[in-house]
Formats: structure tokens, C-alpha cells, sequence
């Protein structure tokens, strides 16, 4: 194949395009666009927020063609050094890192500064997902109790930072994991009614915001101006949205700053209130197809590491988005978990497209690595 | 190699159910958002659109502007114009001491408008925002406008202001206005009006600015007002204007009030000039006055305590609050008394010694040696205290009560302002309710004698005194005083006329009461005024009297340099003209001036010049003491 061949236009794009799956590529595609749409709503008084999310989106598409290409084989190879670096990184944070908004989240690593509770997102499931591939035709009960070890050891150490949505999240992503690999639902149901009886003595390790923001979704008013201002703002939002919303540039909540984190964690509230509960069907929608999609390939993925890495990853969206939209319409406590491909920022769009990565990866390596 | 087969088919069947067990927890997860979503967006959804609307809009009271107060001629007395104003939200502000400190680097704040800040933060509790500085120059507005950053929670507001044109002239009529305190919050929730007083930050503190503030107020108007999470207004969504206030306009004339406050220069006292046939009053004076521009913004307290510590209490409405006895102005009434209860005819005639004996003592006249032979009329003319003196014994004490009583002695007069007192009509069922011990209730015939030259127990307000020479004057018919004539409604164009309220008709004899003013014009020809109305181009009758100062009035304190002048007599005079006809009506005392041909007559003398000929009276300036023939009888 001479060099004139291979640049042509076609075989570029094949080229470039081809470790991408085009279904999820599609649903991703829409759920950005429905996010900037949104997005440019919810930031009329800061145009620049929208070009800075464009670059986010750049470089966080870069990361995905990368991911798509890493076979999951490497993927593999990497799981054990990517969750060892992401422990010592967090307990690097707990020792020296960097307080912003009271929590200790940011750790400094030479001229940038990194947030390694968020590689856990990935690292975790990987990590685990090794560790049931390596043990898969042995695995029993105290294997599960030695995976759960893994598990709530970073956990904790997010926890601690304290960010209660990022933990919930690798938290999650690693439970799928166990849960893929096949625990048996007795001890599910163990776990279940530990996890319950814990609840208790977890309340007391608690901060006091956080405690307060369980309080308040048990009942926002009694703190309208504080601590349910948000919750009570955003149900608003929501529910003023109506049928067919208010029309898109034309909430009243979002434009007249009543909606708190706008750009963010409470995006939904301005995209139900423009849109109406029909655009929240397209977006669940948009959602399914996404999740659908992912345990399609996490079905037919080849390896068992490769399946159980799908699906949590899968799954990881499902979290987000649940979360995310449970709180923002006051059923779950307010914790700070973006809606996934919509909410502005850098590190979770990075974070979720090296998750489709991943998906694409595993698709189209379903083959190839068939022994 | 089978079995692993088939295991693996197991674990992979095994691991698709899974799959399939979470793809239904997503789908069951979603349902659960989505059921909730449809409670909010469609069952909930107009509790939370009207949740939205209510956060939304905000209901912005627009203050109406404030009626004027205009004379009988037009000229306006109270108006109103935009200033430039910077104010405070205590509520928004930490340090107020600081940050004034700060403005204080950017716009002139004095000592005394800081004085005046704090008192209004004491009275004025809630208030959304408090002036420090007002009035302030396009300059300061400029310089704050640049420096605004660092202020939040202060602003430079255009606000309008209440303004007096004529400063103390006529203060006590037409009052002042100053910011609404608790009380008047109570008052106005206890009438039903507050709502309609949301936005409005001033309130009629005293005279016919409190007395109309109904009328002078108008309707407050609203606008519905997008405003964001931080309350800043982004857009107006509708607008319901506010009706502005009503003019007043008075029966007094400013010009005559401007002469009479002249007339009595740096003295103290007051005058009531009435139009008889209506009640309408001409002139309103009460001296001092104060500068009522001074409490529009809040009063500073150098200025309070210096307007509540002066000895000559300027607060204080002499015309309607003051009491005084009425010396021999008490006279004529007394003769018409005398005629109508038939205890006298004119030609009853008595021989005057100079005094009047009565149980022992000795009651004097005031003209050494007496005025000889005195009959009804001379005894009005020359004004022969021993005369009445005999003629007060001969009524006894309950007919001259009953009889004052008719011509509002001792009683309210019913005036369209605050704080008239009551004043004493003495008569033994009241030294019963005035005092406690039974030797103090019992009435002595001895006090009857005195109550005949209008001394003794007797004390009422100057404005009793003119409404009693105006009913007089009319014939019996007596008219309750105004000061408003009417009233415009500047939007719809109409005018709302105060028709003369007939307070009683007193049944008089024609000749009794024609007898009384010919002798009261004989005053003003042969008499006591002969000299204040020599070359008086009209006839007007008159009577003189001089108010002996017994002691001092409570709640006076003793301050040396003025005791002697403050035991001088109190000088009175009233008047009516033209005798045929009477258009006016008046009584006038000038406190510790002596004799009411001295100080009193003059100015009573102008007013009517003025109001019958329209020109200013030379004469209006009082004659000198030692020499003046007229202090004979008085």
C-alpha cells in the first residue's frame, strides 16, 4: 500500500473512524449536542464557558480515539499499575493536597494539577475486573470479600476528601463489577443487609453537610435559603417546565439565577425546564439507547476481563445519570455527580469519553482476540 | 474439552442473564425518575409555574406623589421636588460605621447628618433603606457613581421631597411631614390603610399636613417587576400607576399671614382672623414658628432639642393649644349677657368709684379714681372693670356659664386641626371635677367677681376667643373654624368644596346684639382702639384687654433673664369689620406685651386694612407705653 493510498480521504476516515462504533458514536453525538444546546442556555451571561467546553470536548474525544484503539488486552496489563498509582495518588492527596471549597480533592503534579479520584472511575473497575479474570475459574466467596477489599479501601479515601459523589461513583463501578462477575445473590444480599446495618454508624462519620442534605431532601423547606435552597429552586425548575418547557432560552429559573450550579450538577433542571417532560423523553431515550448499547457489547465482549469491564463502565453511565437526575428533581441527596455528556467540565467529559472509548475498544477487538 | 464448553456456555449464559438483570434495574430506575418527572411536570406542574411566576415577579409599590398645599390665592405653600439621595440598606451593610466612614471620603457627610442617620436607624426600625446625605450635587452623584463598586448595599436615590416655600410662615398651619414610625405603622394598620402606605416612607406629622393626610396622600401605585435570584430588577412586566395626592387649598391668605407675622416681629402670640358667614379662617398665626423644612428629612438633634428647649416653645400652637384668660375682650359677651337675661338695660347707669366692694375686699379698677358715671355702652368703650365687676355679682356665676357656654367658651371649637385643648369655662361644677379636696371644690361668691373682667379661673384658646367674636359678629350664628376650603382632584378634575358647617344659632335679641357692636365700634372711635384705628377708612368694632399673668405655667422653667417679661401681662384685642356688614372677625393676644391698645390693636389694625382695602397698614407697628393715653380703663 503506497503512501498516496493511504491518504486518501476515505481511507482517513476509515482509518481514524474505524475503531469507533458508529450506534454509540451516534447516541453520544446527540446527547452532546442536546448538552451544548443546553449548555448555551445556561450560560447567556458567560458566552466563554461555551468555547471552553468545545475544547473540553476536543481533547476528551482525543482521549476517546485513543482508548478505542488500546486493545483490551493492554487495558489489562495496565489495571494493576493504574490502581496502585490511583491508591498512591489518593493517599498522596490526603497527605499534601489541595483544599478547595473545604475539601481536599486536587493533588500537584509538576505544572498541572490532577484530581485522581477520577481516574479511579476507571481504574477501579479495571482493576477489578483483572482481578476476577485472573481468578475466574476458581472464584469464590472469599475472593469477593478480597475484591471488596479493593474496593472500599479507594473508596473511603475519596470519601474522606471528602466527595461523596465521586466515591458513591467508583464505588458503583466497582460493585457492577463484582456483581457481573457473578457473586452469588446470597451474598448480595449479605452485602445488602451489611450495607444497611452500616448505614447507622456511617451517619456519625458523616459531615455535617452532608448530613444536612440528607435532612433536606427528607424536607427542603426547612431550610429554603440554605441548604434546600437548592433543591427547592431546581423542583421548581422542573416542574414549571410543563409538558413542553418553557422553550429553549426562555426559563425563568435558569436566566434569573435561581437555579444553582446551572452549568453543572443541576444542568437538568434548566434542559427540564426549557424542555418540558418531552424533552426529558428524548433525553431518557438518548440515555437507553446508551446503556442499551453498552450491554450489547458487554454481552458479546470476548474475554471475561473485557465483559466485566463493559459493564461496568456501562453501568457507570446508568450511575451518573440516575444520580445526577434523581437529585436535581429531589428524590436523591445532593451530591456532586454530573449529568453525563451534558454538565460542564473537563475532568468528568474526559472521564466518560475514555468510558465509550473503552466500549469501542471492546467492540472491536470482539474478534481478534477470540481464544 | 466439552464440558469446558459447556461450562464456559454456562458462565456466559450466566453472565447474560446478569446483563439482562441490569438492563431491566436501568429500565425499572428510569421509570421511577420518569413517574417522577410526570408528578412534577404535569400533575405538580401549576403549584410549580405559579412557584416560578411568584419567584419571578416581585410587586413594587410606587409611592404617589403628595398633594400641595396651597392659599387662598393659589400660592403654594407645601410642594414637592426630586432630589438626589444616598441611602443605606442597614440590612445589606456590615460595618455601618465603616462604610460611612468611607462615603464620607466621597461625598460631604457632616456630623450631623450622621447624628441624624442614627436617630432614624433608632425610630425607624424595618425600614428597607435610611438616607445619610440628601440634596446631594451633580457632582457627588457623579463621584458616588464611580466609587458604587465598593458600596454594596448603598445607593443614590432620586426621591422627592417635601418642601416649605415660606419656611416658619404658617408653620403651625400647615405643619410638616416626617418619615413613618411605629406609631403611625400601628395607627395606619389599626384603619385599614397600611397596604395603601407601602412605599410611602412620609407621613403629616402636624397641622393640616397630618389633619388631611387622607386627601393630601393619593393612591399608591404598583408595578410587577421580573427580578432575579439576587432581587436586582431585570424588566417591568406591567404597571398600574399611583394617583397622586389631592391639593388643598386654604382659606388663608399668606400675604396677611406674612403682615400679621411681621406685625409681631420677634413677640410672642397668636392670631385667628375668621370670615364670620363661613368659618373660614383668614389668617392662622402662632409665634414663634418653626422652619418646617427642618423635619422633612428627620430633624437632627442640635435642631430638636434646640426647638423643644427654647422658653418660647415655638412647637407649641398657641392659636389652638394656648390658653390664656381673656382679659376684658370678655367684656362685650359679658354686656350681651347682661341685655339678654335682662340684668341690665343700656341706660343703667352706676356711679364708679374705682373700685367694687364686695364680702370686704376691695376690687379695683384699673383706671385710678373711676370713670365716673358709667352706662352699658361706656362701660364697653372705656372698659370699666367695676362695672362688670357689679354686673358679674348680679348674674352669679352658673348664668355666666350658661351663656359663655353658647359662644364656645371652654369647648373645643371643632377646627380642622390636631392638639386643640379645652381650655376653662369656670363654673362651680367644674372647680368639682378640677380639684380633689372639698374646700378647693366649694365656689366662692368672691371668684364670680373677677370671672366679669375675664380674669380669674377663666382661660381659653385664641381660637375660641375669635370663633366667640366671630358668632358675635354674625349675629349668633356660629361657624365651625376651617382652615381648607376645598380640595382638587388634580386627575379627575374636581374640586371638593368644605361647605360652612353651622355649629349652633344663638338666639338673640336684634337690638341686644346691635347695641354690643355699636359700643364695640365706639372702641374702635371714642374708646380704647381709637388710637390703632384713628384714620380707619372702614367702621369695625373692637375691644381691648390686657391678660394679668398670674404665675408661671407649668412646665415652664425658671430662667432669670426672662422671669420679669414673663410676668407681664398678656396684651388682647378683638375685632370685627365692617360694622354694618362683618367680613372678618379676629382675636389677637401678644403674650407679655401689657396692654391690648399697645400691643395687640396694631396688629388687628393691619389684618383689617389688608383684608378690607388690600393694602399694608403703617400703623402696624405698636405704639410706645409711657405715653399712650389709651392704657386709661383697660
Amino acid at each position: 500500500m503506497d503512501l498516496s493510498a493511504r491518504l486518501h480521504p476515505r481511507r482517513v476516515v476509515e482509518s481514524l473512524g474505524g475503531s469507533m462504533d458508529r450506534p454509540l458514536l451516534w447516541v453520544v453525538l446527540m446527547l452532546i449536542a442536546a448538552g451544548l444546546v443546553t449548555l448555551y442556555s445556561a450560560s447567556y451571561d458567560s458566552p466563554a464557558r461555551m468555547q471552553a467546553q468545545l475544547v473540553n470536548l476536543a481533547v476528551a474525544a482525543l482521549g476517546m480515539w485513543i482508548a478505542a484503539r488500546i486493545p483490551p488486552q493492554t487495558l489489562m496489563r495496565l489495571a494493576v499499575p493504574a490502581y496502585i498509582l490511583g491508591i498512591l495518588f489518593l493517599v498522596a492527596v490526603a497527605l499534601f493536597g489541595d483544599v478547595a471549597n473545604g475539601a481536599r480533592r486536587w493533588l500537584h503534579v509538576g505544572v498541572t494539577r490532577i484530581q485522581p479520584s477520577e481516574m479511579m472511575k476507571i481504574a477501579m473497575p479495571m482493576m477489578l475486573a483483572w482481578f476476577f479474570h485472573k481468578y475466574e475459574a476458581t472464584l469464590r466467596l472469599r475472593d469477593f470479600a478480597l475484591a471488596s477489599l479493593l474496593l472500599v479501601v479507594p473508596v473511603l479515601l475519596i470519601a474522606r476528601q471528602p466527595d461523596l459523589g465521586t466515591a458513591l461513583l467508583v464505588a458503583a463501578a466497582g460493585g457492577w463489577v463484582i456483581f457481573f462477575a457473578g457473586i452469588s445473590w446470597k451474598a448480595l444480599l449479605g452485602v445488602a443487609l451489611a450495607g444497611l446495618a452500616s448505614l447507622p454508624p456511617l451517619w456519625g462519620v458523616l459531615h455535617d453537610y452532608q448530613r444536612r442534605r440528607i435532612l433536606t431532601l427528607l424536607d427542603p423547606t426547612q431550610d429554603p435559603l440554605g441548604s434546600g435552597y437548592h433543591i427547592i429552586q431546581s423542583t421548581i425548575a422542573v416542574g414549571s417546565g410543563g409538558l413542553a418547557g418553557k422553550g429553549w432560552l426562555n426559563g425563568t429559573q435558569a436566566h434569573l439565577e435561581f437555579i444553582p450550579e446551572r452549568h453543572t450538577d443541576f444542568i437538568f433542571a434548566v434542559f427540564a425546564e426549557e424542555f418540558g417532560l418531552l424533552g426529558n423523553m428524548v433525553l431518557f431515550v438518548l440515555y437507553a439507547l446508551l446503556i442499551g448499547r453498552g450491554l450489547m457489547i458487554t454481552a458479546n465482549a470476548p474475554t471475561f476481563f473485557a465483559r466485566l469491564l463493559a459493564g461496568a463502565v456501562t453501568m457507570m453511565f446508568f450511575t451518573y445519570a440516575f444520580v445526577n437526575i434523581g437529585m436535581v428533581c429531589g428524590i436523591l441527596p445532593v451530591v456532586g455527580v454530573p449529568l453525563p455528556f451534558i454538565s460542564y467540565g473537563g475532568t468528568s467529559l474526559a472521564t466518560l469519553f475514555v468510558g465509550i472509548g473503552i466500549l469501542m475498544s471492546v467492540q472491536r477487538h470482539r474478534k481478534l482476540v477470540q481464544t | 474439552m466439552s464440558t469446558e464448553f459447556r461450562d464456559s456456555e454456562r458462565e456466559l449464559q450466566r453472565f447474560q442473564f446478569r446483563v439482562g438483570i441490569a438492563g431491566a434495574a436501568v429500565l425499572v430506575a428510569f421509570a421511577l425518575l420518569f413517574a417522577r418527572l410526570v408528578y412534577l411536570q404535569v400533575i405538580q406542574h401549576d403549584y410549580y409555574h405559579t412557584k416560578a411566576e411568584d419567584n419571578r415577579i416581585s410587586i413594587v409599590p410606587i409611592a404617589p406623589n403628595r398633594g400641595q398645599i396651597l392659599d387662598r390665592n393659589g400660592v403654594v405653600l407645601a410642594r414637592n421636588y426630586s432630589a438626589y439621595t444616598l441611602e443605606i440598606f442597614p440590612r445589606k451593610v456590615g460595618d455601618l460605621e465603616r462604610t460611612i466612614d468611607e462615603l464620607a471620603k466621597i461625598v460631604d457627610i457632616q456630623p450631623r447628618d450622621r447624628a441624624r442617620f442614627r436617630k432614624l436607624m433608632a425610630e425607624v426600625r424595618g425600614a428597607d433603606s435610611l438616607p445619610v446625605r440628601t440634596r446631594l450635587s451633580d457632582e457627588e452623584v457623579a463621584r458616588f457613581a464611580a466609587h458604587r463598586y465598593r458600596f454594596p448595599g448603598v445607593e443614590i436615590k432620586a426621591r422627592l421631597f417635601r418642601q416649605y416655600p415660606y419656611g416658619d410662615l404658617a408653620a403651625h398651619v400647615i405643619g410638616y411631614i416626617g418619615r413613618i414610625n411605629e406609631a403611625d405603622e400601628d395607627r395606619l394598620e389599626d384603619e385599614g390603610v397600611a397596604a395603601n402606605y407601602r412605599g410611602t416612607d412620609f407621613i403629616g406629622k402636624s397641622g393640616v399636613e397630618a389633619n388631611y393626610q387622607e386627601e393630601l396622600h393619593g393612591t399608591t401605585g404598583f408595578e410587577q417587576v421580573e427580578i432575579d435570584a439576587n432581587g436586582r430588577s431585570i424588566r417591568t412586566l406591567s404597571r398600574t400607576a399611583p394617583r397622586a395626592g389631592n391639593n388643598l387649598t386654604l382659606s388663608i391668605d399668606i400675604r396677611l399671614q406674612e403682615i400679621v407675622e411681621k406685625a409681631f416681629a420677634d413677640r410672642r402670640g397668636a392670631l385667628l382672623a375668621i370670615e364670620p358667614a363661613t368659618g373660614a379662617v383668614l389668617a392662622f398665626v402662632s409665634k414663634p414658628g418653626f422652619d418646617p423644612n427642618l423635619f422633612v428629612e428627620g430633624i437632627d438633634p442640635q435642631n430638636w432639642t434646640e426647638l423643644n428647649s427654647s422658653p418660647d416653645r415655638p412647637l407649641n400652637n398657641r392659636a389652638i393649644s394656648g390658653v390664656y384668660p381673656p382679659g376684658s375682650t370678655f367684656k362685650p359677651f359679658m354686656a350681651l349677657a347682661a341685655l339678654e337675661l335682662g340684668k341690665r338695660t343700656p341706660s343703667y347707669t352706676i356711679q364708679d368709684p374705682g373700685y367694687y366692694m364686695f364680702g370686704g375686699r376691695q376690687f379695683r379698677d384699673s383706671k385710678k379714681g373711676g370713670n365716673g358715671s358709667v352706662d352699658l355702652y361706656k362701660s364697653i368703650v372705656v372698659s370699666s372693670d367695676t362695672y362688670y365687676y357689679q354686673l358679674a355679682n348680679d348674674m352669679g356665676i352658673d348664668a355666666i356659664a350658661a351663656f359663655m357656654k353658647q359662644f364656645g367658651f371652654g369647648q373645643r371649637t371643632g377646627i380642622d386641626l390636631q392638639g386643640e385643648a379645652l381650655g376653662v369655662l369656670p363654673s362651680p361644677e367644674w372647680k368639682v371635677k378640677r380639684f380633689r379636696r372639698p374646700e378647693q371644690q366649694r365656689w366662692y361668691p368672691g371668684e364670680t367677681i373677677s370671672i366679669g373682667i375675664g380674669q380669674g379661673y377663666n382661660a381659653y384658646t385664641p381660637v375660641q376667643l375669635a370663633v366667640a367674636v366671630a358668632t358675635l359678629a354674625n349675629n349668633g350664628a356660629m361657624f365651625r373654624p376651617r382652615l381648607v376650603d376645598h380640595v382638587d382632584n388634580l386627575r379627575s378634575g374636581e374640586r371638593k368644596y368644605y361647605e360652612p358647617q353651622l355649629v349652633r344659632r344663638i338666639e338673640l335679641g336684634a337690638q341686644h346684639i346691635e347695641f354690643v357692636k355699636r359700643a364695640m365700634a365706639g372702641v374702635n372711635t371714642e374708646g380704647t382702639g381709637a388710637r390703632a384705628f384713628q384714620g380707619a377708612q372702614y367702621t369695625s368694632g373692637g375691644k381691648t384687654g390686657t391678660a394679668q399673668v398670674i404665675g408661671m405655667k407649668q412646665g415652664e422653667k425658671y430662667v432669670e433673664s426672662r422671669v420679669a417679661e414673663r410676668f407681664r401681662d398678656h396684651s388682647l384685642f378683638i375685632a370685627f369689620a365692617p360694622v354694618e356688614t362683618p367680613r372678618i372677625a379676629l382675636a389677637v393676644l401678644v403674650e407679655n406685651a401689657g396692654f391690648g391698645a399697645r400691643a395687640a390693636a396694631p396688629i388687628a389694625r393691619a389684618v383689617l386694612d389688608y383684608y378690607l382695602l388690600g393694602q399694608k397698614s403703617a400703623e402696624a407697628v405698636p405704639t410706645d407705653a409711657a405715653s399712650d393715653p389709651d392704657r386709661e380703663g383697660d
